[in-house]
């Protein structure tokens, strides 16, 4: 019988630079992309172009960006339903995502899916799932199979600090750790389900130390510190994909919109979001790549243009393209057999 | 458990019963609330329901017997149970397809008798689907036949008894009418028609001009053409009619019109409206642009139109934006007749039969096929003159059919 | 041709499907050391082991979404639910997951997975006795089987262990000890082909599962009065096969449909509905439907008796319609 040793969940920081320059102008160019990519996405939603749901990532970009740097692209990924920066950061053309929010046939899933349900299979993206905490059991099914057929990856599992409360959690980890499968689960913890702060739900707050419940390792790490997510990331999927079953991971960031468009945003102050604003891991990322001779003042602008431009076109594509054929109404329900 | 049934009270003073008949036989099954027996008193006759679901398992009392009042006349047995256990015989095999259901009862045979089952006091006679289908085919009245199954509804045995008895259908095609003597209310297409052609009558001041049109030559084209056509492309004299009234209509647009309040609305196409005679009514559906249509064309149209309408299978299309109406009776050797405007039209065409009759012509008398046509015309939209200039032309295009051939 | 139980006549489906393919694995709570709750998977543990039959914790939820993940994984896992009434727990993962995720995501991700789960009842009162096939029936996105014999059981459960769409492949517990005839070959059943049971004349009895079974006992007793029944196996809810019923129809004019579930909203009221659109003209009788009282399952042997048709009540409902 395990006991669970203190030295088992751990708070890390960023263990120093180690990155090359072509990492660090990327990470830069992912994170404007996600960043630019939402804002363009939330002024759509406003001009009537987005229907139903928007859940924007803007604030937490480091977290999609850096764990994406730290997996292999044959990982499967899964996650909620803020998961327009995991796509991105992946490498999806941002057109066949925007395309999707617009629902339009050329999206990610042919105008099927919406902003909550982003898949990209031929990526080992299995997609955005829309009910707290319920992809979790299907993270360990992946892992299982993984397992199961002796492949090489591992699954990612990203959710919110509000689904640590859920079943789903508890009995998806539980297996998983029982069984020992390569799978990491990223808690974003962005503060807030919804409206309701962690602390006001949850009996134990500091979601790392969950872990202990399954007793697998448990970290938490500086979540807009996107170095710090990759190394952590990176450490974590080494020790699972070296069968060393389960590992979470509690990275702490902050959702600079509201939850969802429209969200009145009752449940905290202005001051709290300007002071969040002030870690914006964009902002720190740039400073990092300047102070450490990575990358001039130009060559940032230059990227941040050519991001500019990127999502431009992004966003004409998704006009242009054409909706779903009414045809397709029918299709795709069940494989045809 | 058995059930007793027993010659009931039907009043204090009340103290035998003739049982008149059985409306069951030994062994048939029976449901509660349904009709088994009929019994006299000296008031009146009456029927005793089952008080319980089962099998008439014994008849104790025969029909024609007088018994006092709470006397058992017949036990009904519990399904499923065998009727023997009931001392009575299990009922012989059903015969074999197509059978009324087993065990089913002799079959009632329709009776028209006042106050039973003949006129119906509600509006819809009670009937199952299966029931109305087979009746309709059969050209059966449903009022007239007595319904047996729950609630008095008329069921498939029924309709099945009546037609084994022979009740006459109605001659085909002609709609079977209601009972004498029933009060029968309008179907909604009834009622329309109702409503419709009143208001026409009383706000349309018409007029009515008639012509008498040699049809000799168009009789010839028909059947030239007819001789070649399949059985489907078939030209009738109606197909005529319409081509003919729709190139004139062309010409007289005054005709092509209707009265709104103080204006004339002269219409951009010519919408010939074909009166379809059915079952229970008359509708007009309307076979658009006919002045563009050759001849072939037409007689296609206003054929699947008719087919439609008869079919119950009209679209709004169909029944839409019509501007002038061709009525036909010649099919019934109608010689002539005036028919009702169909509003808001201008005018409406009574087309009779075309016969052989003598006509004068160049100082001799000779047999000519002759056909007779009223235009009936609004007179806030039209004169006489224009009724009589527009009969004219159509006339002569019947008597030089050629034209008609081309769109 | 052997006689087997509708219990091994599973098993078998279950075991040459996993000798067929090695992607096929069984999970669910008892199914390896105990041998599951019912029997069905008695054995295979020890054929098997742990790593192709796996025993779960009592979660439901993660039973039924661990299996959604390993089917999109590339597995085809059979999950057994312990009895239907956990099913409730899974709903979400049902629901949500499994019948989604091929349309959602436009057609990238499949999910070959198996439900198996027992409906049934035996004093065990009113959250363990339910019968909820109509709500599975009512989900675009699964296929529903519901077997009444054993040949049919081990034909449409091998089909369901190959289709590449999610199955809830309702069992009952009642009949896993029924014996019928199963040919020792290699065969499978297609989904969506209604079986007639037993032929007749006079009234169309359209039923499945256990009810199949009542029907088939009322035809016999009505038989005697002379009353032909024409019993109609549905065995696939969804998608659902009205051919039969409505051939049936055009003989009988008459429909009564028997099912285990309550019959409000249920698969009768369904069917109904569809006889009366697609052959409103072939009734001579209202459409009649027979199902469970409609109240949670009392505890006591009499009250529970009289909570479902059987052969005398569907009797004489019958005798109703044809007189």
């Amino acid at each position: 019988m395990a006991s669970t040793s203190p030295a088992r969940i751990s708070i890390e920081d960023a263990a120093g630079i180690n990155v090359t320059r072509e990492e660090a102008l990327d990470w830069f160019r992912k994170m404007s992309l996600i960043r630019r990519f939402e804002e363009r996405a939330e002024e759509a939603y406003g001009q009537g172009k987005i229907g139903g749901f928007l859940h924007l990532y803007i604030g937490e970009e480091a977290v999609a960006v850096g764990a994406m740097a730290a997996l292999q692209p044959e990982d499967d990924v899964i996650t909620h339903y803020r998961d327009h920066g995991y796509v991105l950061a992946r490498g999806v053309e941002p057109k066949r995502v925007m395309a999707e929010l617009y629902g339009k046939a050329t999206g990610l899933s042919k105008g099927k899916g919406g902003s909550m349900h982003m898949a990209d299979v031929r990526r080992h993206l299995w997609g955005g799932y829309a009910i707290v905490g319920g992809h979790i059991p299907l993270a360990t099914g992946l892992a299982l199979a993984i397992q199961y057929r002796k492949l090489p990856q591992i699954v990612a599992c990203f959710f919110g600090d509000g689904a640590t409360n859920a079943g789903t959690f508890y009995s998806g980890l539980n297996l998983a750790a029982v069984w020992k499968l390569p799978l990491i689960a990223i808690v974003e913890n962005n503060h807030y389900g919804m409206g309701t702060a962690l602390e006001r739900v949850s009996a134990v707050d500091e979601v790392y130390r969950k872990a202990s419940s399954f007793d697998i390792p448990g970290v938490r790490i500086d979540g807009n510190d996107v170095l710090a997510v990759r190394d952590a990331v990176r450490r974590m999927a080494d020790q699972s994909r070296n069968g060393g079953g389960p590992q979470l991971i509690e990275a702490m960031t902050y959702r600079f919109r509201g939850h969802s468009m429209g969200d009145p945003q009752r449940y905290r102050t202005k001051e709290e979001v300007e002071e969040a604003k002030s870690r914006d891991p964009i902002a720190r990322w740039r400073s990092t790549v300047q102070e450490n001779d990575l990358a001039t003042e130009d060559e940032l602008r230059k990227i941040g243009d050519e991001v500019e431009a990127e999502v431009e076109e992004a966003v004409r594509f998704a006009e242009n393209s054409p909706a779903p054929d009414p045809g397709e109404l029918c299709n795709d329900v069940l494989v045809s057999e | 458990m058995p059930t007793d049934v027993i010659m009931p009270s039907l009043g204090f003073d009340m103290t035998e019963g003739l049982l008149a008949r059985w409306l069951k036989n030994e062994g048939d099954p029976v449901v509660k609330g349904q009709a088994i027996a009929e019994i006299e008193t000296e008031k009146a006759t009456v029927e005793i329901e089952a008080t319980v679901s089962g099998l008439l398992a014994r008849i104790v009392v025969q029909a024609g017997e007088t018994v006092p009042v709470g006397t058992l006349i017949g036990v009904i047995a519990e399904a499923g149970v065998e009727p023997t256990a009931v001392s009575s015989p299990a009922p012989t095999a059903p015969p074999s397809s197509p059978p009324p259901s087993p065990a089913a009862p002799a079959p009632p045979a329709p009776v028209p008798e006042a106050g039973e089952g003949a006129a119906p006091s509600e509006a819809r006679v009670k009937a199952s689907p299966v029931a109305r289908k087979m009746a309709e085919e059969a050209g059966l009245d449903l009022s007239r036949i007595k319904g047996t199954g729950p609630g008095g509804r008329v069921v498939e045995r029924d309709v099945q008894a009546a037609i084994a008895t022979g009740s006459t259908p109605a001659a085909p095609g002609v709609p079977a009418g209601p009972a004498p003597g029933a009060t029968v209310p309008l179907n909604r297409m009834r009622k329309t028609i109702a409503r419709r052609m009143a208001e026409s009558k009383t706000t349309a001041p018409h007029f009515y001009v008639t012509v008498e049109i040699n049809m000799d030559d168009a009789m010839k084209m028909r059947e030239q053409l007819n001789g070649v056509a399949p059985e489907g492309e078939r030209i009738s004299v109606s197909d005529m009619v319409v081509a003919a009234a729709a190139r004139t209509l062309v010409r007289f647009p005054a005709l092509n019109a209707s009265y709104r309040e103080d204006n004339l609305e002269m219409h951009p196409q010519v919408n010939i409206g074909i009166a379809v005679a059915l079952e229970d009514g008359l509708i007009p559906p309307v076979l658009r642009d006919a002045d563009k249509k050759p001849l072939k064309r037409i007689a296609a149209e206003s054929r699947a139109l008719a087919d439609r309408a008869r079919t119950n299978k009209l679209r709004s299309d169909d029944l839409w934006g019509g501007t002038f109406t061709v009525s036909n009776l010649g099919m019934f050797d109608v010689d002539e007749f005036i028919a009702i405007i169909n509003p808001p039209e201008a005018a409406i065409l009574a087309v009779g039969a075309v016969t052989r009759r003598p006509v004068a012509a160049a100082g001799e008398v000779r047999i000519a096929s002759l056909m007779k046509t009223t235009l009936s015309v609004d007179h806030r939209v039209a004169d006489g003159a224009q009724a009589g200039r527009f009969l004219q032309e159509f006339k002569k295009l019947l008597e030089n059919p050629v034209t008609l051939l081309t769109g | 041709m052997a006689q087997k139980t509708y219990r091994d006549a599973i098993r078998e489906a279950l075991r040459e499907e996993m000798l067929r393919d090695e992607n096929v694995l069984i999970m669910g709570e008892e199914v390896g050391v105990w041998g599951g709750t019912y029997a069905v998977t008695r054995g295979l543990y020890g054929e098997f082991g742990d790593k192709r039959i796996l025993d779960t914790p009592i979660a439901e939820e993660a039973i039924v979404g661990t299996a959604v993940g390993a089917a999109m994984g590339g597995l085809r896992p059979v999950a057994e639910l312990m009895t239907i009434n956990f099913s409730l727990v899974a709903m979400d993962q049902i629901v949500n997951n499994a019948a989604k995720i091929h349309a959602m995501f436009g057609s990238q991700a499949r999910v070959p997975l198996v439900i198996r789960t027992p409906a049934g009842w035996g004093q065990l009162a009113a959250t363990h006795s339910q019968s909820f096939e109509a709500w599975f029936a009512h989900v675009p996105g699964l296929i529903v089987v519901m077997p009444s014999t054993p040949y049919d059981a081990k034909g449409l459960l091998k089909t369901a262990i190959r289709s590449d769409n999610p199955v809830m492949f309702i069992e009952h517990a009642r009949l896993y000890g029924v014996k019928g005839e199963v040919p020792d070959g290699e065969y499978t059943l297609p989904f969506g082909v209604s079986d007639i049971k037993r032929p007749g004349r006079d009234v169309t009895i359209v039923s499945y599962s256990r009810m199949l079974h009542v029907a088939l006992s009322a035809a016999d007793e009505l038989a005697k009065t002379g009353i032909e029944c024409e019993v109609i196996d549905l065995r696939t809810l969804r998608p659902l096969d009205m051919a039969p019923v409505y051939d049936s129809v055009e003989k009988t004019h008459r429909v009564l449909i028997l099912e285990e579930d309550w019959t409000t909203c249920g698969m009768g009221a369904e069917i109904a509905a569809r006889i009366s659109h697609d052959r409103f003209d072939l009734l001579d009788v209202p459409v009649e439907r027979m199902g469970q009282i409609e109240v949670p399952m009392p505890y006591a042997r009499n009250l529970e008796a009289l909570m479902f048709p059987d052969e005398k009540s569907v009797a004489q409902k019958v005798m109703e319609m044809v007189a």
